[in-house]
């Protein structure tokens, strides 16, 4: 789905954390959002997840304004930095609970449910694992976790926010040619935010690079083919 | 030589704070309670168990019952709600409310029943309306209940608050994103996450509801088989020389009602010691 993000402004208090961006993402894109801590692209994140309130501007979904929908209309498919899984809950629980807290004219049967996670497990090497819990899993396999539960709601844009942040560099490697090779098969839109410009470079389409709160021009990296 | 003199004076100091330990909990905790079973049998288990035969001795056990059953749950609600403010939220006098919080801890039991009582009462603020209205509060079970809920507040929102705020909101920021309405995130995630340290609280609350006797003394007016609970009961009967070992029993049963919170407590950390670790993110 088209992301269209018109003079945006988000403000904490005295503090103008967004001041006025202009995005454009095109479906099937893979965005990075780089910049130091502080410029603003995690609240830009979260606040096309509907998670941030808006002073300001506008957030579009394809043709459907956005911008006063709540979180749960915007259905996005949001990957917290530290996953932020359900600690009492088996792997697949936690996979299933977006198709598990569906209204009752839109839920799948139970069988049904249970198929679908399995699947996306597989989907995310995890085959196997749906009774573990949280705890017992691994950093790179909580984070394959927490994106297979926000595949599973078919998001209509895929958040991530500082997806490899907690993973040593080894593991962050794997997962950085992997999510682009799953990007590539399941074809959401993603967005993601870094601070580490070769990240940002080696897997995203384009990067777009925010400081203090603005979308940067001058600083804009050469886009990948 | 040297080494094994300092190796030996921290054993020595530990066996001495040991010691201490021990001698104080023999002295002020289990001896006390040793004396009201030994006084409480000490004229046979018949006579034990004939002092609860007595009819307001067995109306002071069901009003204590009934107190607590509606105490404890309207302070669980309330404790969750505060937490859940006070944890999730930032807002303007947060502090203030964490200080009220604690407010029935501070302030003297036999205070928190006054209060009701200036409110209330016959001479109280809210006397005379009710009077008209023919609502009575105080001398009854609504002031007896009341005066609970006040001293027995804190327990549920304080073991709730460091326990929310230390797991924060992304699991439940997460659950919205995925779709689920305020009320299941709530049911689902939020109080699954808290329900030891909340069943905790509830057992804690429970205890002391079911033991205050400061604040239901002054709202209560100690009428036989009609207003006074167990504790009050106690004092009742330990002030009647033909009915000392009856006061003991009772007070064995206000003990043992202790003893059985302690072991329920003990019994679900450890049939539940793993998720317990689980929910503290410990593998």
């Amino acid at each position: 789905m088209d992301i269209s993000i018109r003079q945006l402004g988000v403000r904490y208090g005295d503090v103008n954390a967004l001041r006025g961006v202009d995005l454009e993402i095109p479906s099937g894109e893979l965005l990075a959002l780089l910049g130091p801590s502080g410029s603003g692209k995690t609240t830009l994140l979260r606040a096309i997840a509907g998670l941030e309130p808006v002073d300001s501007g506008q957030i579009v979904f394809g043709k459907q304004d956005a911008t006063r929908l709540s979180v749960q209309e915007r259905r996005v498919g949001f990957v917290f930095q530290h996953y932020a899984l359900f600690k009492h809950m088996s792997v697949l629980d936690n996979v299933t609970f977006g198709l598990r807290m569906r209204g009752r004219d839109t839920r799948p049967p139970n069988d049904e449910i249970g198929r679908r996670g399995r699947e996306l497990l597989e989907l995310v090497q995890l085959g196997g694992l749906e009774d573990r819990y949280p705890n017992q899993l691994s950093g790179g396999q909580r984070q394959r976790v927490a994106l297979a539960r926000a595949l599973a709601i078919e998001p209509s844009v895929l958040l991530l926010d500082e997806p490899f942040g907690a993973l040593d560099a080894k593991v962050r490697r794997e997962l950085r040619v992997w999510l682009r090779q799953l990007h590539d098969d399941t074809g959401y839109t993603t967005i993601f935010v870094t601070h580490d410009e070769s990240e940002a470079t080696e897997l995203a389409d384009r990067v777009v690079t925010l400081d203090a709160g603005k979308i940067n021009t001058q600083a804009q990296p050469a886009a990948l083919a | 030589m040297s080494s094994r003199r300092a190796l030996s004076e921290p054993r020595a100091i530990r066996w001495l704070l040991i010691a201490i330990t021990l001698a104080f909990l023999i002295v002020f905790l289990l001896l006390p309670l040793l004396i009201v079973f030994t006084q409480a049998l000490s004229h046979g288990l018949g006579t034990f168990l004939r002092s609860f035969g007595d009819a307001d001795t067995l109306a002071a056990i069901k009003l204590t019952l009934i107190t607590a059953a509606i105490a404890v749950p309207l302070n669980s609600i309330f404790g969750i709600a505060a937490a859940w403010a006070i944890a999730k939220f930032d807002f303007r006098g947060k502090n203030l409310l964490i200080t009220l919080i604690d407010l029935p801890f501070s302030v003297s039991p036999v205070i928190a029943g006054m209060v009701f009582v200036l409110l209330f009462g016959r001479q109280g603020w809210l006397g005379p309306w009710m009077a008209a209205h023919d609502i009575k509060i105080i001398f009854a079970l609504p002031g007896i209940v009341l005066a609970t809920v006040f001293v027995t507040f804190p327990f549920v929102a304080r073991e709730l608050i460091p326990l929310m705020q230390a797991q924060g909101t992304e699991e439940e920021q997460a659950a919205l994103t995925l779709g689920a309405s305020g009320f299941r995130t709530f049911w689902h995630i939020t109080l699954p996450n808290i329900r030891w340290g909340l069943l905790y609280g509830v057992l804690l609350c429970n205890a002391r509801a079911m033991g205050e006797f400061g604040a239901v003394s002054v709202v209560s007016g100690h009428i036989r088989g009609l207003t006074n609970t167990m504790p009050l009961q106690v004092e009742l009967l330990y002030n009647d020389p033909g009915a000392y070992s009856a006061a003991f029993a009772v007070a064995s049963l206000l003990a043992l009602l202790g003893f059985v919170t302690l072991a329920l407590k003990n019994f679900l950390e450890w049939r539940h010691g793993d998720e317990l670790a689980a929910l503290r993110g410990r593998t």
